[in-house]
């Protein structure tokens, strides 16, 4: 992994994350969920692998991504997928 | 479109020990992989353990190596989702951040065209609903370890390993290493069960070495057989997990944690092989002895073929590569058959006990897209009915994770796999043979 941090904007808040660091774990580490399930239930990813889909957020605007395969970058903006 | 002589689906063990034997017997190969770069699940690149080394590294490193000589191409980040002709295959790089990807940030799909086709798909966990199961904090013991290597801090946290199969203790050792505290392994198997395939790894010595590797790296942490999770526990407010109710069968008991890693044992990926019309046997590509599918021109290497590990994944690979050359493989035969019946070993001595099957409750969620409760599921007849009636596998991970828990909680049996085989965009179902693909090659 590469060194070093990078900023991300996080549900509103900026959060520093080591780089090379995946979405998901920044969610984990923030303690946000990744989704809000269809009745209402908060989701982190389970798989960890981008198969099970649980950890699908809204990044830079684009929704159901999953945060599993999508490795952080500088002034990325991270959203629970509501 | 890219045409080229053997395309490898898969770059894990098997994949990239197929490409690796093609490549070097003078094919034009392409590996492809939907993470961004090689090494699959076992071999995953991430960050690394605060104390201790994984093991096998040097085998990874040495492995990888002969790969980047062996002058095959790669196209990482894309996955496929359609196998719309003989000989064809669809990918997508739904992020479009790719190293192949013309535009950044656009989904980019493309069209590949192969005369021989080797599957190396590998495995997921499978998951058993049981109360509590959907709460933040509970994770497949190798969903949770790929999170680890992605940067998921577990310094310090508790953590209950359960389930079943060998990557139990495999993880548990890990997060070990990552500065977890693992609070117990509970293996769902009997003694009675494991007895027969411990005493069959004295023909594995390396198996053993590694199990009482795994084993003294857990230091104090008791390994419970014969014993699984009936309810992950949170606090009132219903948001944070508290622990996890365990059992033997005679004795329930709470044991406080911070996340629960809870997954039993693997279940193929075979749904790529199913579109392309392989035949599949017992949930597993038939292969004959030169892991040739019943599909002329397409192979298939590792777990879709049964559950074996590491080196059964290397030696079929290396097979399919071999044989998709027309290169004799008898050399490796005998290792074959070696880890085919480790194979079979495996799959007994992690049968699921049947109290498994009645761990979920009435309001228990069993698909985790679709919010689809054990209740609503109880009363359909199978797989259609349920989809009719309760979106149950209809959501985006289109059944890959309920189907196995379905499949041992009724006995229903996954349907039809029809493309796309993952959620893509619109403009990734039109097959235009006016976009040009132009892929960087390795050579």
């Amino acid at each position: 992994m590469p060194d070093g941090t990078v900023m991300i904007f996080l549900n509103g808040g900026s959060v520093a994350v080591a780089a090379g660091s995946t979405v998901a774990a920044a969610m984990l580490n923030a303690g946000q969920p990744c989704r809000i399930s269809v009745t209402g239930e908060a989701r982190t990813a389970l798989c960890g692998m981008g198969i099970c889909f649980e950890c699908r957020a809204l990044i830079d605007g684009r929704a159901h991504r999953r945060s599993c395969q999508v490795v952080v970058r500088d002034g990325m903006i991270v959203e629970t997928q509501r | 479109m890219s045409h080229y002589e053997v395309i490898v689906v898969g770059a894990g063990p098997a994949g990239i020990a197929a490409a690796t034997a093609a490549a070097r017997s003078g094919s034009r190969v392409l590996l492809l992989d939907e993470n961004p770069a090689p090494g699959g699940q076992i071999w995953r690149v991430g960050r690394s353990m605060l104390k201790g080394q994984s093991e096998g590294e040097a085998a990874k490193n040495h492995a990888l190596k002969r790969l980047r000589d062996s002058g095959a191409s790669f196209l990482f980040g894309y996955s496929v989702y359609d196998a719309p002709a003989a000989g064809e295959l669809r990918a997508i790089c739904e992020s479009g951040e790719a190293a192949d990807c013309p535009v950044w940030g656009e989904p980019h799909a493309v069209s590949l065209r192969y005369e021989k086709l080797i599957l190396a798909t590998g495995a997921r966990e499978r998951f058993l609903p049981f109360p509590g199961w959907t709460l933040p904090g509970v994770f497949g013991p190798g969903g949770l370890q790929a999170l680890v290597k992605g940067g998921f801090d577990v310094k310090g946290k508790r953590i209950v390993v359960a389930g079943s199969g060998p990557l139990l203790l495999a993880v548990a050792a890990h997060l070990r290493g990552y500065g977890a505290e693992v609070v117990c392994v509970a293996e769902q198997a009997p003694l009675a069960q494991m007895l027969p395939f411990a005493i069959s790894l004295w023909s594995h010595p390396a198996k053993i070495l590694q199990g009482i590797q795994y084993r003294a790296a857990l230091g104090s942490a008791p390994f419970h057989l014969g014993c699984w999770p009936v309810a992950a526990l949170a606090d009132i407010a219903g948001g944070k997990l508290t622990g996890v109710q365990l059992t033997d069968g005679r004795r329930t008991w709470t044991e406080d944690c911070d996340l629960v890693a809870c997954g039993y044992h693997l279940v193929p990926n075979t749904e790529l092989a199913s579109l392309l019309g392989c035949a599949i046997e017992h949930g597993l590509v038939k292969v004959d002895e030169e892991q040739r599918t019943s599909v002329a021109h397409v192979y298939c290497a590792g777990e879709p073929t049964g559950i074996g590990g590491l080196d059964a994944a290397l030696v079929q690979g290396e097979i399919a590569g071999l044989a998709s050359a027309g290169k004799p493989t008898r050399s490796l035969q005998g290792r074959r058959v070696a880890e085919r019946k480790f194979a079979r070993r495996l799959e007994a001595a992690f049968r699921i006990r049947p109290e498994l099957r009645s761990l979920a409750q009435p309001d228990t969620l069993v698909c985790r897209c679709e919010d689809v409760t054990y209740a609503a599921l109880e009363k359909r007849s199978g797989w259609t009915d349920a989809k009719l009636q309760t979106r149950c596998g209809m959501g985006p991970c289109q059944g890959r994770i309920c189907s196995a828990a379905l499949e041992t909680l009724f006995g229903w049996k996954q349907i039809s796999v029809r493309p796309p085989l993952m959620p893509v965009p619109v403009s990734a179902l039109v097959y235009s043979e006016s976009q040009p693909v132009n892929l960087k090659e390795n050579q």
